[in-house]
């Protein structure tokens, strides 16, 4: 009955002509509004009526920060959305080949899944399902869309496997998930999506979780088979950078509404809207290097961003060193049969050092031991061999009871502020337990105003004090993290891929956070991170890892313009360069 | 702990007048807060709350400590009933008018339609072999008084009798006057011996509720304690403990629970709640294990590693309070579990000692009792264990939900 209601209205809409959505459009979204009822009482709108299309033989680009409704606007484009709680509005219309899929029937809707629109996730590796081979799951694809099976099936599975580029296919078609790495893994979930020729593909942030070098493969590919299968692709991420190279269409999204949308040449170049603008300039970039980054907010005040002169980086060697490292190494080992033991060697002699109130960049791809090098030097992880050399004295060899004294003195800040802050303590606690620990301030009422102290310096109100992390963005918490390590007033801050998780704008922020604090107390960092653009902005000196061995060692601005290596130059050229790269290269290639 | 708050508390005093905050509620308020609104769980935990307020006044003596009195007549049937005598309610059982003033014998012999007759005539003949003033009691008439030679019959029998003889010889005049003071019916009736049934459940539910409570909280503190170090230390700690967690687990629950009773020898409700106690951790152990294998490695912890906390302080500062909802869900479940296992307990007679009242040891003196037909006993200890046990499932179900909200959406998806 309630489908009967939905289909009359909207008949009625389009009798009248209201919104009707364009006749060239592959898809056409109008006035799409979606609610989540939180509790018995309070609902939010996630999504606030938005339109848009989607062209035939076009690659859209839906582009916004966390929280701003582009995953559930796709997720309800499918029909996905969890039925229990969220309400998609019966006003609301997702046209596709002349039918309106909001409130069409599951069954119906499954039909177009997959065989007319697929989808492909961010997380390739738990998207898969890991007790079948590659091939039985394509097959399924195949036999569930098409009524393919047998032979034919596994005809087809393996010519759509050598198209989206997997080697040997007629060998792989019989691994399973964990035999394949997992850049092809999402090559696989490409595959799986392509296999019933798609009208249109929903790219989810597919490259998101990938190593860069991977990263530029899987767009390169995506790009690749929009055109040769004449697809509309509707690509979903958080990042600019990356769709400026393959996006036709830019839709910016923000807190559930649509704030600039237009072709992709128009939206880079000339950018309307003052969040798109932010956007835009508050991502690090290789060719500049400001004293501060641009935030959001400097746009949206209206004021525009301030101290936008060079920063001058790089590292002499009248330079004082803070922390020698050398020779570290560090092997973790897994039990082979029923007495052998088998020696991973995650860290490969590395030698460095850390010059006082410099920044060393860490870079490398996932395996590369870029993380095992900051734990080990935190003796998080025990090392296996070298030293490190801090005061005189080596940190790796002394006692535990010794290395309490020197414990403060390094400190780390991690990846996930929803993981590394305790949900069970306040921010408070959070900040007095280390001055505890390590009897910093004589009373707790001295503590407690050197917490207040901090809270201020991050750059957080001080109600804060009494609140749970729960309570706090992703920015916020990395700030309460900053200001945990701040407490014990370290010389040596290790930031593990600190801003990594983060959203490009909040990104920003705790980037000049870091930097003022640098400024102001000649704190030296070691910033390990994938994100070259991020290394390059933060750092002094950068070191290049591959395989648990120093690639390369250099000034930032050296390695960047002059990378001696050909993995470091590899690394480099899969840098998503946005528009203006796309744009470089384009004339580049006309001259 | 104790310092944070302290520190927190001296600081929110000035703070609160300048700017107008509180803290924020903290996981046990907001679970507090969606427990009040779960109906269902408000109403099981008003009336497991009312089932402890009992067990504290039981315990304190303040209700129910006359218990032990035969202040009715044997077997004195439910005044619900009517004011019908023990014979007139088995006369009524099997559908002939009551005859108030028939002797109880004669009216079994007059009963020829009663299918239990001859059972319950060759039970009473060797009742009678055993202990003459019973039969003599059962001929005379209710409310007479019984002969005097009844009182020293009645010692061999009855473990309190002796007791109950100081009490009469100690307080004179009431010898004589207190056995015409019996009545002929009581609220929900008399056990064999006269005494109130619904004194009785309230004693027994002291006994069976305190048993449960202590025993479980004896097992969660074994288990949450051994699944934590297991946990959180890893290799051979770990090894060690699943190992004995193996043997645990890997000899019949009943067996090992009835070793243990041989082992401890003597009977008394400590023992009953060692017994259940050391035999009930392992669920726990398990879970807990598991919990601080996953946290361990969680990035909290190692930061907390980071800003040089120790291995207590991280095991039971840190992860402990994030992993407290399951042990609170488990010390409920093992709450229930053991009010049962100490009913069962006592029931085959491995449980309480004789001169306590219990759950168990009610429903072991109903079984006699069923055959003459008297079900009052029966009914008192199966309906309040039954009220409580589901009334502390439905809570433990509600605390979860109120603990851990995502589980309960997950259940209905």
């Amino acid at each position: 009955m309630a489908n009967d209601d939905i289909r009359g209205t909207t008949s009625n809409a389009r009798a009248r002509g209201v919104d009707a959505p364009s006749g060239d459009a592959l898809v056409s979204v109008r006035k799409l509004r979606v609610t989540f009822r939180l509790d018995r009482s309070t609902t939010f709108e996630a999504v606030k009526g938005i339109s848009f299309d989607i062209p035939r033989n076009r690659t859209v680009a839906l582009v916004g920060e966390s929280g701003s409704g582009k995953s559930v606007t796709s997720l309800a484009m499918l029909g996905l959305l969890p039925p229990e709680n969220s309400i998609v509005d019966p006003s609301s219309q997702i046209v596709y080949g002349g039918r309106n899929l909001v409130g069409l029937p599951v069954s119906e809707l499954r039909a177009l899944r997959g065989a007319d629109i697929s989808m492909i996730f961010q997380e390739p590796m738990t998207s898969l399902n890991p007790v079948f081979t590659v091939g039985w799951q394509l097959e399924e694809v195949l036999r569930l869309h098409v009524g393919m099976t047998g032979r034919a099936a596994r005809k087809r599975s393996i010519e759509v496997l050598r198209e989206v580029g997997i080697p040997e296919p007629e060998r792989r078609i019989d691994a399973y998930p964990s035999q394949l790495s997992g850049g092809q893994q999402q090559r696989v979930m490409i595959a799986m999506a392509i296999a019933c020729e798609p009208k249109l593909l929903i790219a989810d942030e597919p490259t998101t979780a990938l190593d860069v070098t991977i990263q530029k493969q899987i767009l390169d590919l995506i790009a690749d088979l929009q055109k040769r299968r004449h697809m509309s692709v509707l690509f979903i991420t958080h990042d600019l950078a990356v769709v400026g190279e393959i996006a036709d269409y830019v839709v910016v999204m923000r807190n559930g509404e649509i704030r600039e949308q237009g072709p992709a040449k128009s939206v880079f170049e000339a950018p309307q809207d003052t969040y798109t603008k932010a956007l835009l300039r508050c991502r690090p970039q290789l060719d500049r290097r400001p004293v501060r980054l641009p935030v959001i907010d400097d746009y949206i005040h209206g004021t525009g961003p301030k101290h936008t002169e060079e920063r001058r980086r790089g590292v002499r060697p009248s330079d004082p060193i803070v922390l020698d490292v050398k020779n570290l190494g560090k092997s973790f080992y897994s039990r082979e049969g029923l007495f052998g033991k088998r020696e991973f060697k995650a860290v490969k002699d590395v030698s460095f050092q850390l010059p006082k109130g410099k920044t060393l960049g860490l870079v490398g791809e996932s395996g590369s031991g870029k993380t095992t090098v900051g734990l080990t030097l935190m003796r998080l992880h025990e090392a296996t061999s070298g030293e490190a050399i801090f005061e005189g004295r080596d940190l790796l060899s002394m006692s535990p009871k010794a290395f309490m004294a020197y414990k403060r003195r390094i400190q780390i800040i991690f990846q996930n502020p929803y993981a590394s802050l305790n949900p069970r303590f306040t921010v408070g606690q959070v900040l007095v337990e280390p001055m505890q620990i390590h009897g910093i301030g004589d009373s707790s009422q001295t503590r407690t105003d050197m917490a207040f102290e901090l809270l201020d310096k991050v750059g957080l109100p001080e109600v804060s004090f009494y609140k749970y992390p729960h309570e706090f963005s992703g920015g916020q918490r990395q700030r309460i993290a900053i200001a945990r390590c701040l407490t014990m007033k370290p010389d040596i801050l290790i930031c593990d891929e600190s801003v990594s998780a983060l959203d490009v704008s909040v990104q920003a922020q705790v980037l000049n956070l870091l930097q003022d604090l640098q400024d102001e107390f000649g704190l030296s960092y070691i910033f390990i991170s994938h994100d070259l653009a991020v290394v390059k902005y933060i750092s002094d000196e950068v070191m290049v890892m591959n395989e648990g061995q120093i690639v390369e060692i250099a000034n930032s601005d050296e390695i960047y313009r002059h990378p001696k290596m050909p993995y470091t130059r590899k690394l480099l050229a899969s840098i998503p360069k946005g528009w203006h790269g796309a744009a470089k290269r384009a004339n580049d290639g006309s001259r | 702990m104790a310092t944070h708050a302290a520190a927190l508390q001296e600081r929110r005093a000035p703070v609160a007048r300048e700017i107008p905050h509180t803290v924020s509620p903290g996981l046990w308020t907001l679970a507090w807060r969606r427990l009040r609104s779960d109906r269902v769980g408000m109403v099981s935990l008003v009336i497991v709350a009312l089932f402890i307020v009992m067990m504290i006044l039981s315990g304190a003596g303040l209700i129910a400590s006359d218990w032990n009195r035969e202040v009715g007549v044997n077997y004195a049937p439910p005044s619900f009933l009517g004011g019908e005598t023990a014979a007139g309610a088995s006369a009524a059982r099997s559908g002939l008018p009551a005859t108030e003033t028939a002797p109880q014998g004669a009216e079994y012999k007059s009963n020829v339609a009663d299918p239990i007759g001859d059972v319950i005539e060759k039970l009473k003949a060797g009742e009678a072999g055993g202990k003459g003033a019973k039969t003599d009691r059962g001929e005379s008439q209710p409310a007479a008084a019984p002969p005097a030679t009844s009182e020293s019959s009645e010692e061999s029998v009855d473990p309190l009798a002796s007791v109950m003889a100081d009490i009469r010889a100690g307080k004179g005049v009431e010898a004589e006057v207190k056995p015409i003071e019996r009545k002929a019916t009581l609220p929900f009736g008399g056990d064999k011996w006269g005494r109130d049934v619904v004194k009785k459940t309230i004693k027994g539910s002291e006994t069976s509720i305190f048993v449960g409570l202590a025993s479980a909280a004896l097992a969660t503190f074994l288990g949450t304690l051994f699944g934590a170090v297991a946990g959180y230390f890893g290799k051979w700690v770990d090894d060690v403990f699943n190992w004995f967690y193996s043997v645990f687990s890997s000899v019949p629950y009943l067996l090992l629970i009835l070793a243990v009773a041989a082992v401890l020898q003597q009977k008394g409700v400590i023992t009953v709640i060692l017994i259940l106690g050391l035999t009930g951790w392992t669920g726990v152990f398990r879970l807990l294990r598991a919990e601080y294998l996953k946290h361990k490695g969680r990035e909290y912890v190692q930061a907390a590693d980071a800003v040089g906390a120790s291995n207590a302080r991280r095991m039971f500062l840190h992860i402990f309070p994030n992993v407290s909802h399951v042990v609170l869900v488990q010390l409920s479940i093992l709450v229930v579990g053991f009010i049962k296992a100490e009913v069962i307990l006592s029931f085959l007679g491995f449980g309480v000692p004789v001169d306590v009242v219990s759950w168990g040891s009610m429903l072991n003196e109903a079984q006699n009792e069923l055959i003459l037909g008297k079900w009052w006993q029966l009914v008192a200890a199966t309906v309040a264990m039954a009220v409580l046990v589901t009334a502390f499932s439905l809570f433990t179900d509600a605390l979860r939900d109120a603990l851990d909200p995502k589980l309960k959406g997950r259940a209905g998806a």
